[in-house]
């Protein structure tokens, strides 16, 4: 569907996207994971066939952007980072007027808009102002704009980002909805619970380069242990205890404010750790996640 | 419920109609879509206000047409002929009112809806062409201005300001002035980044009503201000109208008309460009 | 993840002295208007170049087209008579004298304080400090003032090099105006203190009050030369009473005493009023 190979942004000097290499199939939840700044809305922005790419090739169902952007867009439901809802409009003129911006016939918008109003779970809100929505329904708002023209791609930029945790669920369930139908979605989030849940493939970006590619399982099998042990010892003395317990586990991570101890058995390292006399203020141990990828390849964490 | 399984008129097929045509990266045939929109959130919003915009102009008239008029009693046009002071400056605030009317939608609606609402952003991430956007946005400020001019037509009927059919030439005249106005209006917009500098078309405009020939003959200044202010839109725009309502027809008018239609196409143009540089770069 | 950690707040617990020792609550309180006006003036001060440029071009541009243009037109069909003997130019500069200062209070009370009460909420946060509502109103019309003084000063600095006005005139002309000015705002911002959101509110008191009233009121043609049924609309206005006021102090312009008095009476009158009714309405919002 999607064939990225060396694509290039930049801005002025500065390289947002730095030569990546991915390819996006049929019918899967394709993720970009990365921090802020990363370069992923960039790389969404190149695939939605709004912004030029300034090196390397895209294809996009067989067509080059550059050269077939109306049609490619066509094809796209896209749903950016910050919701662009016109807030001059109501819920359900939101959705009408931009199916007609594709084109679309009024007799088969007004079927089109009914279906997604449900969709999204606002059809009592249909007559309501679009900035008068709590922020988990404009997003589902713009989502379901996204859908407007049956798009075979839906380009979702940090969906959840900005949301509590139930709306985030609600949407996530509208996502999963949308993948069962075989829509191909792409996905860019700095939250790793989200790219488990979501994901069936992804790219870990860090400043505008691929850190590792892979199904969420895969990254973790790879990149980290099985279990992590987390300690706060008070933000004084975590480097200093540090070193003492260096030889615990397979690794460890010292951030300024816990201490990270990758290994294959938390507890037992934990038990290690009281034996040596030292009193954790807190600890927990926890399976380890793509956070503990994204700081293994990078040394960061990826939400700062 | 089908969210794939393409329908029949699915975007996809209207795109790719398109696909062979010249120009199809900027414009897709759709303009009357983003006119549509526009619509639709007049609606929903307070119109009265503005459909209201008329009323200043209109308080000019009364208040310099009549009230200074007593105190000046007449003037003579351009082709020598006297006319109450009303009658001369009615065309001249006709042709502000589709002034206003366009300048209001496709310079501070504009802005906002390009740095607030992000509307053109999301426009253009469909399959719409900046192209498309340009004439829907502009198509809808003239129509404010040609509204506009219709209401201050309207007052001036019942007042006597209208002497000849040849007035109805005005109207034509006033839809080519808010167009000129809506397309060199938004284009100059487009370039603009903050409310700072949007302030300066104010800074701009008033001097510009005030000194186009709209309240007494231009003669009264040195030579070179005479032909600055002639090189200003609004001094055709009142020339063109004076000379429909008070029935001074000639040959010469066409220069004020072509002066018009370069206006048109070059802010047609350099919108579309800035469009494109902004949001498809 | 973020499981806190008590001993670090304990820690900042036992430093906490509260802020007794640097608020001098009863310095905050008597001061606490001037700081609201330096709020305000500060945020002013962003702008200085656009106020500037307004404060001159304004006067400029409409002595040069009305007063001079349409002056000429005037005074060469002897419309002078009908002015009590004087040229256009110095019949109208009282009057766009006073309504420059009421426009500049009418700008300065309309969106700022939608802005302190609904756009940034900076009136909560003020008084969530020793500030109350009162200071709030009280702060504003100075900050206004300030402003409004040094736009009609330049305007009368242009007056004069028009020789539109006198100099020895000039300092009861500035007041006469000012006073016109504060009187209109206070009222002014006792009305915008009840708005909860724009919706066009400020563009149709724009378009249907402020410039009906500045056409209207004697502005640029005597009020007398209006149809006898419409002049109570310069009656009312405060803008005419400060023409009317001007008009007298300028050029000596004929008139009963009783009158100018009763535009002194009616500008206070305005200044009272819209000040008793901003205190309590502001007050009761910030409440709310
Ligand atoms: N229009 C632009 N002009 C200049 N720099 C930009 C522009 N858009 C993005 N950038 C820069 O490119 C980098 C990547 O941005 P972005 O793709 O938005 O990151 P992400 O979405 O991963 O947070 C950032 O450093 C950002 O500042
Ligand atoms: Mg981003």
């Amino acid at each position: 569907m999607i064939i990225a190979r060396g694509l290039t942004k930049t801005y002025g000097e500065f390289t947002a996207v730095d030569g990546i290499d991915f390819e996006v199939r049929k019918g899967e939840a394709f993720g970009l994971l990365g921090p802020n700044g990363a370069g992923k809305s960039t790389t969404m922005k190149m695939i939605a066939s709004v912004s030029k790419r300034t090196g390397g090739e895209l294809t996009i169902l067989g067509l080059d952007p550059n050269k077939r952007g109306p049609e490619i867009r066509a094809h796209l439901g896209v749903v950016p980072q910050q919701d662009n809802l016109d807030r001059e409009l109501k819920v359900h003129e939101n959705l009408y007027v931009y199916g007609r911006f594709f084109g679309l016939g009024r007799k088969f918008l007004k079927a089109k808009v009914e279906e997604l109003l449900e969709f999204a779970q606002l059809t009592e809100k249909r007559n309501a102002k679009a900035e008068e929505l709590s922020g988990g329904m404009k997003r589902r708002l713009t989502i379901a704009r996204g859908l407007v023209n049956e798009p075979e791609i839906l380009m979702l930029d940090e969906p959840t980002t900005g949301l509590d945790p139930q709306a985030r669920h609600i949407l996530w369930d509208r996502l999963f909805r949308l993948k069962e139908q075989g829509v191909t979605l792409v996905i860019t989030t700095h939250y790793m619970d989200e790219a488990e849940q979501l994901c069936d493939r992804l790219i870990v970006m860090d400043k505008g380069k691929i850190m590792a590619e892979g199904s969420p399982a895969d990254l973790i099998k790879r990149y980290a242990s099985k279990e992590v042990l987390e300690v706060r010892f008070g933000s004084s003395k975590n480097v200093e205890i540090a070193e003492q317990i260096s030889h615990l586990g397979e690794r460890l991570e010292v951030l300024p404010d816990r201490i990270l101890v990758y290994s294959e058995n938390g507890e037992a390292d934990l038990q290690e750790i009281l034996k040596l006399g030292l009193e954790p203020v807190t600890s927990l141990v926890r399976r380890s996640s793509l956070e503990d990828v994204f700081l293994r390849l990078t040394g960061r964490t990826l939400v700062e | 419920m089908s969210m794939i399984g393409l329908a029949a008129d699915s975007a996809v097929l209207i795109a790719e109609r398109r696909h062979n045509k010249l120009g199809r990266s900027v414009y897709s045939g759709r303009s009357r879509v983003a006119l549509e929109r526009n619509i639709m959130a007049f609606r929903s919003s307070n119109w009265i206000i503005v459909l209201s915009g008329f009323v200043e102009p209109i308080f000019y008239l009364l208040a310099f047409g009549f009230g200074i008029g007593k105190l000046i009693g007449g003037v003579t046009d351009g082709d020598g002929n006297p006319v109450s002071y009303a009658a001369f400056i009615a065309p001249a605030l006709l042709a502000t009112s589709a002034m206003n009317g366009a300048i209001y939608d496709s310079t501070w609606n504009v802005f906002f809806k390009m740095h607030f609402a992000k509307l053109y952003e999301t426009m253009l991430a469909t399959s719409l062409g900046p192209l498309d956007v340009a004439i829907g946005e502009i198509g809808w400020a003239l129509l404010r201005g040609f509204v506009y001019a219709l209401g201050f037509m309207a007052v001036m009927a019942p007042l006597g300001l209208i002497p000849s059919w040849w007035a109805l030439l005005a109207i034509p005249g006033a839809v080519l002035i808010a167009f000129g106005f809506a397309s060199f209006g938004m284009a100059i917009t487009s370039y603009l980044k903050t409310f700072h500098q949007m302030n300066w078309i104010n800074f701009f405009m008033l001097p510009m009503f005030l000194f186009s020939g709209t309240f007494y003959p231009l003669d009264i200044y040195p030579g070179w201000i005479q032909a600055l202010i002639q090189a200003m839109p609004l001094w055709h725009a009142i020339e063109l109208e004076r000379a429909f309502m008070l029935g001074n027809l000639s040959w010469g008018l066409l220069g004020h008309v072509i002066y018009f239609l370069v206006m048109i196409v070059a802010g047609l143009f350099f919108t579309t460009r800035r469009l494109t540089a902004l949001f498809m770069k | 993840m973020s499981s806190a950690t008590p001993i670090e707040k304990s820690v900042h617990a036992s430093e906490w002295q509260g802020s007794l020792k640097i608020v001098d609550v009863a310095r905050a309180r008597n001061l606490a208007w001037l700081h609201v006006a330096e709020a305000r003036i500060r945020n002013m001060l962003k702008w200085w170049t656009s106020i500037a440029a307004f404060s001159l071009g304004n006067p400029v541009l409409y002595l040069f087209s009305v007063g001079i243009g349409i002056g000429a037109l005037v005074d060469a069909n002897g419309g002078s008579t009908q002015l009590g003997g004087v040229n256009y130019l110095t019949f109208l500069a009282p009057a766009l004298l006073a309504s420059a200062a009421i426009q500049s209070f009418q700008e300065e009370m309309s969106f700022p304080i939608m802005e302190g009460f609904e756009w940034d909420k900076s009136f909560f946060a003020m008084n969530s400090t020793p500030i109350n509502g009162r200071d709030i109103v009280n702060g504003l019309v100075a900050s206004s003032f300030f402003k409004t003084a040094i736009t009609v000063g330049i305007y009368e600095a242009v007056l004069l090099g028009f020789g539109a006005i006198d100099l020895n005139v000039a300092l009861p002309m500035f007041l006469s105006a000012l006073f016109a000015g504060v009187a209109f705002g206070s009222v002014m911002m006792a009305v915008t203190s009840y708005i909860k959101n724009d919706d066009g509110f400020f563009a149709i008191i724009g378009r249907f009050v402020i410039a009906p009233m500045i056409m209207f009121s004697g502005t640029y043609y005597p009020l007398e030369s209006m149809p006898f049924y419409l002049q109570w609309v310069g009656w009312i206005s405060p803008l005419w009473h400060g023409t009317d006021l001007g008009r007298v102090i300028s050029y000596g312009s004929p008139q009963q005493g009783w009158i100018v008095i009763s535009h002194w009476i009616y500008l206070a009158t305005w200044l009272v009023v819209g000040l008793t009714l901003a205190y309590r309405q502001v007050s009761k919002r910030l409440a709310a």
